[in-house]
């Protein structure tokens, strides 16, 4: 029997289990994808938000600006790319600037650093892309932009680094009690834990009834977003919010921490909690939308469409608490905005809960909670040349737009939690995020997968399970 | 007099044939080849057949090949059979020849590149 | 350390080939070609397919016989190739930082340089196709790769979108490779490729070609496609309600347009024209960086490779006349605009020192005209104009003016095209 398991290896579970890592404790990770990182931490907006939007006193307010503060820590020990440029957001009429002047109350009361006021001209001054219908705004220059799947990457592989196991393509499909304990099904086994952590994201709801009364319900939001080329990428310096209204949240636009431009998102009910399609109509609300803001934006220099959904329950904060019941088994549950931002200080409190709930918590000797990653494109000319003298894969690029080597490629595969798809590269280390999506350099990135994982080349998947990329050798070759 | 319209292939420059159906006599075309295709196409369509074959050795795994000529149109698809059952080793020059008379058409199916 | 070249070549497909072959002929000795893939003769490698060579080697060639031809003239002479070897960045000053596992960082000077750097597919992201995300969903050169370099069928039921060249000859490679091809799909009203190929490619095999229709959404939830629904559009390209067709498939191929790669261009600070993406040209291929010049694809996409090779081979000469210094720089004289049908020129600026009997303007049209008459202007005073049969937005049109017109013309010259209808 395991001390812990945590069900969920998105940034939540990730950020729970490199938490409890830290202590001398058996630690069990389930995904039930075949990569981390793969639900809603890998299609949001990417912002670590300041903390001002929760209404003070609630969890939510307290975990965002805690949280807001941890994630830039953590980036920073972990070599997350990770850049604090404030954001803004824009008043375009009368009952805007009272909702700015409402969000700087609240974000004052909970403590996030450095708010201002700005004038439509200081605004201006500071953005001068922005509309100039623009009549004010909220500065909180302690919002940062981050990339959220390095970021759940990172804590996953300081977690496994740490003793935990992780399985993935392991979906817990029941929950039974047990004598001490949990006994958690799935597909590669059964996992018999003293206590768990519901981390499952947009299914914790489903989780959390397979073993307690039926507490709270995700209604998953799904968000549709465009990610702009690098030409778009300087656009604007901060991440550009709308005020929310009655018409709904507002669409934002902000640099991501590569230098890209990300547009979106629009809020559509969805019945499924993985329907991450995207629409004509969706995308055409956040063009309209995103024009108040910025009217320039060029969509010709648009890279790739998504769409994320949100774990958007019918309880207004975060659902964090043992279920009923069922003790030692915590829900974080209903992680919505501004989940992310608050991933690391939800990881502290999962782990108290489950100190509170009996697991003795003592700190181990050995824990390493650091990383350090080789990016070619991010050295100087001389450190390139010792790299490339070094070892010759860094002198081969084969991502041409992210000039991503061969030699991050063969790391990335041989890291801690290798992965074994496409895509699982391309979050690892770049390769195929520029503006060609892998148009030239997917082929050589799957012949090197197959080369180092020992696989043949139609096994390599674009992504999740099924997405075989191609199907089978021309002339009966592969049938001999 | 029945006139056949078509779009003649022998070039890009794609010139709209019109062919007499009785007598094969084209109008429209551009050049003398233009006028054989057109009378061709009506009465015996003929292709050339661009493919690869297996190829073994250090140098990749396919080699580019075409039939040295145009072949019947409705021979195409056991051309292709033909070249998917041979394999050949490198090196290999460009003109070499990897299978005679392929699909019984008297054409030479060839190389295409130093491989 | 840095290594010291006379002119140095960005890219070793055809139009790389061609320049530094022709400017070795006219008396450059220290040549660099420096080539991102293993081999020489780029995307020509892949498209296995003839047609090529018709005005160049006046017969039929295949790409990788085309491409074949010009290794074996480059390998007659010294002039040296770097292949497996990334260009990072250029600077104004033609300093050059490349990479490779042999030499390792390299840092490099050339007198001249020649950008030859080709260009890449528009996407799926670029065009925002609605739906799912699932495999199967690739740019039709991604394809063409896989199937006739690595041997690999990416799909055995396959729908295309976009009706350009690459499409086409990739709806006739997958049929005869054993996929079933069940429609091309054409946003416009018109194909953008060549009517020989709609023949050969797609009549031959009784493939469906749905002009004026797009794909409105992509099914795929299990992780690779499953279908797609496809509906008409109304004159402004949007889907009318009531039209849409379903498609079970596998495979979605992606042929919607081909973008010139000017990223290194834009570090060294090179100016760009937006209507084509490429770069601004002079009379004689040069940049707006003097010494700089560039030729095929990167400067405009073509569609026969045979108007690549002259074009290069004028790049070649420029740069062999600039090392020799018989070549004017400075302002340009004449700059070109565009109007009516006539979407862009190349060049865009003439400088009359470096033109001798005549300039030839390579442009293109954004609709199909059976007749057209294309009229080239200087304020109001018409220098010349030219009738056209057949064009189209796929096919690259030429007018060549002498010079002895382009004297007349007082500081622009207008092109334009209209329907012979009209006028």
């Amino acid at each position: 029997m395991v001390d812990v398991t945590v069900i969920g290896c998105g940034v939540i579970g990730a950020a729970t289990a490199a938490m409890l890592a830290k202590y001398d404790l058996s630690v069990m990770v389930l995904e039930a994808q075949n990569d981390v990182a793969t639900g809603t931490t890998k299609a949001n907006s990417a912002i670590i938000h300041a903390g001002y939007d929760p209404e003070p006193e609630t969890q939510m307010a307290r975990l965002n600006v805690e949280g807001n503060r941890l994630c830039k820590e953590w980036a920073k020990q972990l070599d997350v790319p990770c850049k604090e440029i404030g954001s803004l957001v824009l008043a375009f009429d009368e009952a805007d600037l009272a909702m700015i002047n409402e969000l700087y109350r609240r974000g004052v009361a909970n403590g996030v650093p450095e708010l201002k006021l700005l004038s439509a001209e200081e605004l201006l001054a500071m953005e001068p892309k922005l509309s100039h219908e623009v009549k004010g705004a909220l500065l909180a220059p302690s919002a940062a932009v981050i990339s959220p799947w390095d970021f759940c990457l990172a804590l996953a592989e300081t977690a496994v680094k740490n003793g935990a196991q992780l399985k993935r393509s392991a979906p817990v499909t029941a929950i039974e009690k047990i004598e001490g304990g949990y006994r958690l099904h799935t597909p590669q086994g059964v996992v018999e834990s003293r206590m768990v952590v519901n981390a499952a994201g947009v299914f914790a709801d489903k989780v959390h009834d397979m073993i307690a009364p039926h507490a709270f319900t995700t209604h998953p939001s799904r968000g549709e977003y465009y990610l702009m080329d690098k030409s778009q990428g300087a656009l604007v310096d901060h991440v550009v919010f709308q005020c929310p209204n009655k018409d709904g949240k507002g669409v934002l636009v902000s640099p991501t921490v590569h230098g890209n431009l990300i547009v979106g998102p629009n809020a559509e009910p969805v019945a499924e909690g993985d329907d991450v399609a995207v629409t004509a109509d969706g995308l055409a609300f956040v063009r309209r939308q995103a024009a108040k803001s910025v009217p320039e934006i060029n969509y010709r220099d648009s890279i790739r469409n998504f769409a994320g959904v949100r774990a958007v329950t019918d309880q207004p904060d975060f659902v964090i608490a043992e279920a009923e019941g069922a003790p030692g088994f915590i829900d974080l549950g209903g992680i919505k905005s501004p989940g992310l931002s608050s991933a690391p200080a939800i990881a502290l409190q999962a782990v108290e809960l489950l100190g509170k709930a009996g697991l003795t918590l003592k700190e181990k000797e050995n824990y390493v909670f650091e990383r350090r990653e080789t990016r070619f494109k991010e050295l100087s000319s001389d450190e390139k040349a010792k790299l490339v003298e070094k070892s010759p894969a860094y002198g081969r690029v084969i991502c041409r737009c992210e000039t991503i080597t061969e030699g991050e490629i063969i790391a990335a595969l041989h890291s801690p939690i290798p992965p074994v798809s496409v895509d699982g590269v391309k979050r690892r280390c770049n390769a195929g995020m520029g503006r060609c999506q892998g148009g030239f350099c997917g082929p050589r990135v799957q012949e090197i997968i197959a080369r180092e994982l020992g696989v043949p080349q139609t096994e390599v998947l674009q992504d999740k399970a099924g997405s075989r990329i191609l199907l089978c050798k021309t002339k009966g070759e592969d049938a001999q | 007099m029945a006139q056949k319209n078509m779009i003649c292939i022998t070039c890009p420059r794609g010139c709209h044939l019109s062919v007499d159906t009785q007598t094969g006599a084209v109008t429209g075309n551009s050049c003398e080849k233009g006028a054989e295709y057109g009378k061709n196409e009506l009465f015996h369509p003929m292709r050339v057949l661009t493919t690869t074959v297996r190829l073994e050795g250090q140098t990749g795994s396919r080699l580019p090949v075409k039939t040295a000529g145009p072949i019947p149109k409705e021979l195409l698809f056991k051309a292709m059979e033909e070249a998917n059952s041979r394999i050949v080793h490198s090196p290999v020059h460009t003109g070499d020849v990897i299978l005679e008379n392929i699909a019984g058409s008297g054409v030479a199916l060839v190389a295409c590149k130093e491989m | 350390m840095t290594e010291y070249h006379e002119l140095i070549v960005v890219g070793g497909g055809p139009a790389g080939l061609a320049a530094a072959c022709e400017a070795w002929e006219k008396g450059v000795r220290d040549i660099l070609i420096l080539e991102r893939d293993k081999e020489l003769g780029g995307i020509l490698n892949q498209c296995i397919h003839n047609g090529f060579g018709l005005t160049y080697f006046k017969e039929e060639l295949t790409g990788p016989e085309y491409a074949g031809r010009f290794v074996k003239m480059l390998y007659s002479t010294d002039v040296k190739v770097k292949t497996d070897t990334m260009v990072l960045n250029i600077t104004p000053d033609k300093e050059i930082h490349a990479v490779n596992t042999f030499d390792g960082y390299l840092v490099l000077r050339a007198k001249s340089i020649i950008l030859t750097m080709g260009c890449r597919e528009r996407t799926r992201g670029a065009i925002g196709i609605p739906g799912d995300r699932p495999a199967g969903v690739l740019t039709a050169g991604a394809a063409q790769r896989y199937l006739n370099i690595e041997g690999y069928l990416v799909g055995k039921r396959v729908v295309i979108l976009g009706s350009g060249d690459i499409g086409l000859i990739m709806a006739r490679r997958m049929t005869l490779e054993g996929a079933k091809v069940l429609a091309v799909v054409e946003l416009m009203p018109y194909s953008n490729g060549l009517n020989r190929n709609i023949v050969q490619c797609l009549e031959d095999f009784d493939i469906p070609l749905y002009l004026a229709h797009t794909i409105t959404d992509i099914e795929g939830g299990d992780g690779r496609v499953s279908k797609v629904r496809v509906a008409q559009v109304d004159e402004n390209r949007m889907p009318m309600p009531g039209t849409e067709m379903e498609f079970d498939c596998d495979t979605v191929l992606l042929s919607v347009g081909l973008i010139p790669e000017n990223e290194l261009s834009k570090n060294a600070g090179l100016e760009l024209d937006r209507r084509t993406n490429g770069l601004v040209v002079y009379e004689n291929m040069e940049t707006s960086a003097e010494g700089i010049f560039a030729c095929g694809n990167v400067v405009h996409v073509h569609d026969l490779v045979d108007f690549v090779t002259a074009e290069s081979q004028a790049a070649g000469r420029s740069a062999a006349a600039y090392l020799a210094g018989n070549h004017a720089a400075g302002k340009a004289d004449l700059e070109v605009k565009t109007a009516g049908h006539v979407t862009y020129t190349v060049p865009q600026k003439l400088r009359l020192a470096n033109v001798e009997q005549s300039a030839k303007l390579f442009f293109r049209v954004n609709q199909v005209m059976p007749k057209a008459i294309v009229t080239v202007r200087s304020g109001e005073e018409t220098l010349a104009t030219f009738r056209r049969e057949h064009m189209a937005p796929g096919e690259m049109a030429t007018v060549t003016i002498p010079r002895v017109l382009l004297e007349k013309a007082n500081g622009t010259i207008t092109v334009t095209a209209e329907p012979a209808e009209e006028i």
